[in-house]
């Protein structure tokens, strides 16, 4: 019997790592997939190809998939999440100077003290800073809003938030065209070994388990081949299982290394897969151990209530109307159900709920499962707030405030 | 109707530009960079924005659109979305349309329809360019073989090619691949 071939597209980014190597390690022909992946430059295109059936899958960035679904920007069309490809991973890249002046250069500091720095820079007035994130529907942007309005910083009117697509963000901050950056690895390495810019934050500082890269599928192309979404998930969940095996750290960076992947060093790519961060030129590159999860601790189960905070934090930036049907919508975006039905004949160990408290478990955390043991990680934000999907109106209000 | 070309080619904007001033649609304005394309755009005020599907500027156009006034809302993907034909067509061709809202899309359609036949014809256009290229190194490569069997063999030009020529057929290969081999062998063997 010959394989099904099924197209998925993605951006030259590490966090594609899971459908790639569900490739190229045999997952997804041991699941009689065969599994092509789509390169494209912009999340626009990989959208596009993914609603007009040019590809079956996509590498897409969580609220992107929910901006689809509500209709934003465009005509709405169902996309369903029945898998994450992975948790946080973006840094905060600022302009040298800049850099210097909110931070120790060259170490992770607390991102608390940086926002409240950047704050007095920004309310001391004169010039106006820029930011550029990948997508106006980007968990970078989210987390970089969050993490600004938590400093006091409003991210409309104090500085400005502009769009860079991920490959040109480097550049970007070499030319002077923004002041810092939020983007996914390798690009902030890029920007760092330039010289243009030094980390100053990673996003899971701001967010200890903030969902990042999904994987969407038309809601439509999905339901109608039921058994042909269970084989990717178990091809993409074994991917999972692979890439966290230290011992397979140099072969993994070298498959995504490659000119049809990421086209780009494998040496920068084996550093943000190994937590390994550089944070400025000439420093050594530094342990962040919650860097980016790929797999560990269920980070590939969709959760409802992460896809409740981004639309949350899409009604707080005004991209949409607090509005219960589109609530409704955004969180059914995210599908446990269809991940345990793919999983359950595996024996992994699965959430018995799928929905949680977001920001509420503060150390590590047993949770009841199905079968087997499940350990969560902590999951806090930085200013220790929590969110709670059930009760949306007081989060957005703000009552819910320690 | 003001059309916007969005394009870093501009070998290929000057194809689509020139297609649609054919078709009568002479209210066309080129982009091709990117420096600075958001005010300039804004000031424009298009219709319709063709853009190159793989851009890789396409996610800043669209954050532009959903900030401006005066692109108050462009929606239109592809316009109508039940023509799946129409849509292929496009994704094929690599063009996508931005169509601000309002715009009938009876308007947009023959515009689309030209924009994707321009987009191929200068993919056609690349491609023989391509096939130009080839062909000249092939020329190039004949000749310097035949050079070479003419010294080595003693023989005039017309039996030098007759020996590629039949070489060629003996093996199942084109010409200019056996007369590539000699040239190579040429170059490693020396003088042996």
């Amino acid at each position: 019997m010959s394989n099904t071939p099924f197209r998925i597209g993605f951006l030259p980014l590490v966090d594609a790592a899971l459908p790639i190597l569900a490739r190229e390690l045999g997952f997804a022909e041991e699941e009689r997939i065969d599994l092509i992946p789509v390169r494209d430059m912009s999340w626009a295109t990989v959208n596009d190809r993914l609603l007009y059936g040019h590809s079956d899958a996509a590498h897409l960035l969580a609220p992107l998939a929910i901006a689809t679904t509500l209709g934003l920007g465009r005509p709405a069309t169902p996309l369903s999440v029945p898998f994450v490809l992975g948790l946080n991973g973006n840094a905060i890249t600022l302009r040298p100077d800049l850099a210097e002046r909110v931070t120790v250069i060259g170490q992770p500091g607390d991102i608390a003290a940086i926002g409240a720095k950047l704050a007095s820079i920004v309310h001391e007035g004169g010039e106006r800073l820029r930011f550029g994130v990948v997508h106006r529907y980007s968990s970078h942007n989210y987390m970089l809003r969050y993490w600004l309005v938590g400093s006091g910083i409003d991210p409309d009117r104090d500085v400005e938030i502009v769009t860079v697509a991920p490959p040109f963000a480097a550049d970007a901050l070499a030319s002077g065209e923004v002041d810092g950056i939020c983007v996914g690895e390798p690009w902030n390495s890029v920007a760092v070994d330039r010289g243009a810019g030094v980390i100053v934050a990673v996003t899971s500082q701001v967010w200890l388990r903030g969902v990042e890269k999904v994987l969407a599928m038309r809601t439509a192309r999905m339901e109608e081949d039921p058994h042909l979404t269970n084989r990717l998930i178990r091809a993409l969940y074994r991917a999972g299982v692979a890439f966290v095996d230290p011992k397979r750290l140099d072969e993994i960076a070298a498959i995504l290394a490659r000119p049809d992947y990421l086209d780009g060093s494998a040496a920068l790519i084996r550093r943000a897969i190994s937590d390994q961060i550089l944070f400025a030129r000439g420093f050594p590159a530094i342990h962040v151990p919650d860097f980016m999860f790929q797999h560990r601790e269920a980070a590939n189960f969709p959760w409802v209530s992460q896809a409740a905070w981004l639309y949350a934090q899409m009604c707080l930036a005004g991209h949409t109307e607090v509005n219960e049907a589109n609530y409704h919508a955004a969180q059914h975006v995210f599908r446990p159900d269809i991940y345990r039905a793919a999983l359950r004949p595996f024996g992994v160990p699965l959430p018995g709920a799928s929905s949680k408290l977001e920001g509420g478990i503060v150390d590590s955390l047993g949770v009841g499962t199905t079968q087997g043991r499940l350990i969560l990680g902590a999951d806090r934000f930085f200013d220790a707030r929590s969110f709670d999907p059930d009760a949306l109106d007081a989060y957005l209000t703000g009552t819910n405030r320690p | 109707m003001r059309i916007a070309i969005v394009d870093e080619s501009p070998a290929r904007a000057a194809v689509i530009e020139e297609g649609l001033r054919d078709a009568g649609l002479t209210d066309v304005a080129v982009f091709t960079d990117r420096k600075g394309i958001a005010a300039r755009l804004e000031a424009f005020a298009p219709d319709v924005v063709l853009i190159n599907l793989a851009n890789p500027h396409r996610d800043e156009l669209e954050e532009l659109f959903a900030l401006s006034r005066a692109m108050a809302r462009p929606v239109a993907m592809f316009v109508d979305q039940s023509d799946t034909a129409g849509i292929e067509a496009a994704i094929d061709a690599g063009v996508s349309a931005y169509v601000v809202d309002g715009l009938r899309k009876e308007r947009i359609k023959p515009v689309l329809e030209l924009a994707i036949r321009r987009f191929r014809a200068y993919s056609r256009l690349r491609a023989e360019l391509d096939e130009a290229r080839g062909a000249l190194a092939e020329r190039k490569a004949i000749d310097q073989a035949k050079a070479l069997l003419m010294k080595k063999r003693a023989i005039d030009e017309p039996a030098a090619y007759a020996a590629l020529r039949k070489a060629a057929m003996d093996s199942g290969r084109r010409i200019g691949d056996v007369a590539d081999a000699i040239v190579t062998a040429d170059r490693l063997m020396g003088d042996l």
